[in-house]
């Protein structure tokens, strides 16, 4: 069973889309880095918390046939790559969708549902997935 | 102090199935069952939806209609369900952390049966009124599990609402809440058991009837008020035909509880009945109508409530979050067999 | 810094090896490249190995001592490595290899790629390579290793280039030359409505568009080019040995329709190989998903973007197609997917082709050849040039 530290250590990017940004050149991460990966030893000190945008777009999807055992029981089940709003890529799941209705470029917007289980006693894990936005 | 409701969210699956295909597997006519009871359909949450999701939902619906209040003047979050995804670990922590209120605040998780919402909306009026926080976060929310075969299957449903209650910017001002408590077994479920159980005939007049008749008098002689002072009225509503019931018996029109009667489109969402009925009020309602609400939790008891819509209902930014009408407008009906699958009915392999 | 010669090379058959241990598998390649060397054993002064996950796969850490032993060199207690790149373990092994003898650090060196994945569980395996992307933000999120090679996919034709089928015409072309290795896992030509009726993995990619998990080990030596004749007179040499790196998460990429590693990691190896791309006549690419084989097409600079999938399907990568052979081993999907043993795998091919060794499916007057392991979705890549000498 995986400890339950390291989910802990991610609620705010995994419930709230927790970002930061580099007050240096202004580029925005999510996950959340504390270093700039292009301006480096000049970001230090200069990353700030950012809220990433929980609305977007889809840029690419996949429907997964074959799914680990966390989807059994939504599978197939679609993946997506989401631009938000913010110019920011997320990868999750899309749900409460049908199939013949997903397309590059469809709005959709982050809410929050299980991710996984530690089977029937051990903990729920929580975080974001995306729903159409009509 | 004024107490009242500074802001309100709902939340509901967007699947379905009818009473008739549920009837079908059980070898039942379904669509009679459906029209006894009168329910038309009932929400089915997704499987990756419980009622921390659920609850997540509704509250965020909430806090974007009051972009200025900031979440960590959130003093107190509630959520009161009897479907919690955990015996021991609260919802309403998590529901906080996922609304940015923690953590300089307090929670806990309610059951009362169906009326846990409405008891955390009492809960949180006596903490803002008294002044010990400046707001308090009240859900109701439920992914109620009706047994196979058993009538409440073709009732329980999910969904909920929230409820932001303060003294400041009222939308609309609770003018009091009387609740009337006894200890009555009509409906349990034991520890880990997975269905409730029921007292057949005997949930009907010893059990809702009395206890939601005597809180509702009790509200209405305090008040000095009569049915038709009120524009609506929302009762606890486990189906169609018992608030309608006791709505008459009452002296309440048809037309009263129309807004607040949800049951029919959506199941009973047990926890999420009430707060949902009152969602739907509050939707339409105008500065200076008058609802009254009275809900029901087994076991058993019944929370009265007097509101007035305020003024301040015409600056309320309630177009920041969708509409239960907006909310239930696309649903997704299931087969009984996905139904089964997505309410975990169907043993899995390990 | 020295050249370095490759002068002896071996693999074990890929497959569903039930009957071989990872350590039997690992012993069998290296004592195919030790007598293809001509060599007793003695002379290797150091061992590198790429391995993913033995730590996972079958319980086992400490790869490098593993091997050490059992190959003989923990009795003279010669340096052994393990090395892990994702996908590119192999390649990356190679490479460090070239570094030990080209530094003059090392004489004789023994590199080998190995994975035994049959001894786990279909969830379990498919959960470890779900670990060679970004295990929490996108394996955790739902995106399984398969799913974010069918978003390339998905985008390249929504881009405009490639079509469906020229997508699945690149594990067309590995089953093509999988039938003419005797070591390759799958030895039987496929038509692509096979590939195209493939039952769905992650849209719009199946299962034949999908490398098989396998068994299996290759092994090649290495020696400063000046000393190669002491040994054997059939030997090629390393012209360029590169690697390149880029994030861990395809969602963190400018554009996730090619692999900058690859465009990076090749551009570097062709100024120092002192040639062009046009100048290779045979490639191992890494096609473990089909969308791969058009990826690096391109990002290796053998066809425009937008032209790769064309030549695909038309049969020009064939060995005997005159333009520049692909995957004549049978590439991943055909010759299997080891993931560890990949890498050295390609190598060992290239190394075929240069000798004129690769029997029936020899690819005439093959002058310099390439071998690409990427890591990940393209978070890792080497490129290996190969010359004839």
């Amino acid at each position: 069973m995986a400890g339950v530290a390291r989910e802990w250590r991610e609620i705010p990017g995994r419930y709230n889309l927790k970002g930061t940004k580099c007050g240096n050149c202004g580029k925005i991460f999510f996950p959340a880095r504390s270093f700039c990966p292009v301006c480096r030893r000049a970001s230090i000190g200069k990353i700030e918390e950012y809220d990433i945008c929980r609305t977007g777009k889809v840029f690419t999807f996949s429907i997964v046939h074959e799914a680990p055992e966390s989807n059994n029981l939504q599978k197939p089940y679609v993946v997506a790559m989401v631009q938000t709003d913010d110019g920011v890529m997320i990868t999750a799941q899309l749900v409460d969708v049908e199939f013949d209705k997903v397309e590059i470029g469809m709005p959709v917007r982050a809410v929050l549902r299980k991710l996984s289980m530690d089977g029937e006693s051990g903990v729920i894990r929580y975080g974001y997935k995306f729903v159409p936005n009509n | 102090m004024d107490v009242g409701i500074v802001s309100y969210g709902a939340y509901v699956p967007r699947y379905r199935i009818k009473p008739e295909e549920i009837g079908r597997i059980w070898g039942v006519d379904g669509k009679g069952m459906g029209k006894g009871l009168m329910i038309n359909q009932k929400s089915v949450p997704s499987p990756d939806e419980d009622v921390v999701t659920i609850a997540t939902e509704a509250a965020r619906n909430m806090m974007a209609r009051v972009p200025e209040v900031d979440p960590k003047d959130i003093g107190a979050i509630y959520v009161g369900s009897e479907s919690h995804p955990y015996a021991v670990k609260p919802t309403s922590t998590i529901v906080a952390e996922a609304i940015e209120a923690t953590p300089a605040m307090t929670a806990a998780d309610m059951e009362f049966a169906c009326k846990a919402g409405t008891a955390g909306i009492q809960a949180c009026m006596g903490l803002v009124g008294s002044g010990m926080v400046k707001y308090g976060v009240a859900i109701g929310a439920d992914t109620s599990q009706g047994a196979p075969g058993d009538a409440l299957e073709y009732s329980a449903s999910a969904g909920g609402a929230a409820y932001l209650i303060g003294s400041e910017r009222i939308i609309a001002k609770i003018n009091r809440t009387m609740s009337f408590t006894t200890d009555t077994p009509d409906f349990w479920r034991r520890e880990g058991q997975p269905y409730p159980k029921h007292g057949g005939r005997f949930t009907g007049e010893p059990a809702y009837f009395r206890h939601i008749t005597s809180a509702a008098k009790m509200m209405l002689e305090a008040m000095g008020t009569k049915p038709e002072d009120y524009n609506y009225a929302v009762f606890h509503q486990p189906n169609g035909k018992f608030p309608t019931r006791v709505a008459a018996q009452l002296g309440f029109t048809p037309e009263q509880i129309q807004y607040g009667l949800l049951t029919p489109e959506i199941g009973n969402t047990y926890s999420g009945a009430v707060p949902l009925g009152l969602a739907n009020v509050l939707d339409h309602a105008k500065p200076g109508e008058r609802i009254f609400v009275t809900s029901y939790g087994s076991g058993a008891g019944s929370d009265a409530f007097d509101i007035t819509v305020t003024d301040e209902i015409a600056n309320y930014k309630r177009d920041n979050a969708p509409v239960l009408e907006k909310i239930l407008a696309d649903p997704i009906y299931l087969d009984y067999g996905v139904y089964a699958k997505f309410k975990g009915k169907i043993i899995m392999p390990e | 810094m020295r050249e370095v010669a490759i002068i002896g090379i071996g693999m074990t058959k890929f497959g569903e090896l039930w009957n071989k241990s990872f350590r039997a598998l690992g012993i069998e390649a290296g004592m195919k490249a030790i007598e293809d060397a001509n060599l007793s054993g003695s002379e290797i002064d150091g061992v590198f190995i790429g391995n993913l996950s033995a730590g996972r796969f079958i319980n086992q850490q400490h790869i490098d001592a593993l091997v050490a032993d059992y190959s003989g060199m923990a009795t003279r207690h010669i340096p052994a490595t393990r090395v892990e790149a994702g996908g590119a373990s192999g390649g990356v092994a190679f490479r460090q290899g070239v570094m030990a003898v080209a530094s003059g650090m090392h004489d004789v060196v023994m590199v080998g790629g190995a994975e035994k994945m049959t001894d786990l569980d279909d969830a379990s395996i498919n959960s470890v390579m779900d670990s060679t992307a970004d295990s929490e933000w996108e394996a955790e999120m739902g995106a399984t290793f398969a799913s974010l090679h069918a978003m390339i996919a998905q985008r390249m034709i929504y881009e405009g280039t490639a079509t469906r089928e020229e997508i699945a015409s690149v594990a067309v072309n590995s089953h093509y030359h999988g039938a003419f290795n005797p070591f390759a896992q799958f030895k039987k030509a496929v038509p692509i409505e096979t590939v195209l009726r493939s039952g769905p993995v992650a849209t719009p990619l199946g299962m034949f568009d999908t490398a098989p998990i396998s068994d299996g080990a290759a092994s090649v030596i290495l020696c400063p080019l000046e000393d190669a004749k002491k040994y054997t007179d059939s030997y090629v040499k390393v012209a360029a040995s590169t690697q390149a790196s880029d994030t861990l998460a395809l969602f963190q990429r400018p554009d996730i329709t090619t692999y900058g590693a690859t465009v990076a990691a090749s551009q570097r190896a062709y100024d120092i190989a002192g040639i062009k791309a046009s100048d290779i006549s045979v490639a191992e690419v890494h096609d473990v998903y089909s969308v791969g084989g058009i990826m690096a097409l391109q990002d290796l600079g053998f066809y425009k973007k937008g032209e790769a999938g064309k030549a695909m399907l038309d049969g020009q990568c064939h060995f005997d197609s005159g333009k520049v052979a692909i995957n004549t081993s049978g590439g991943l999907k055909a010759r299997g997917h080891p993931i560890g043993a990949t890498g050295v795998a390609q190598i060992v091919e290239i190394a075929h082709q240069l000798r004129g060794t690769a029997d029936n499916r020899q690819v005439k007057d093959a002058k310099y050849g390439l071998a690409q392991n990427v890591g990940g979705t393209g978070s890792a890549v080497t490129i290996n040039i190969l010359e004839a000498i």
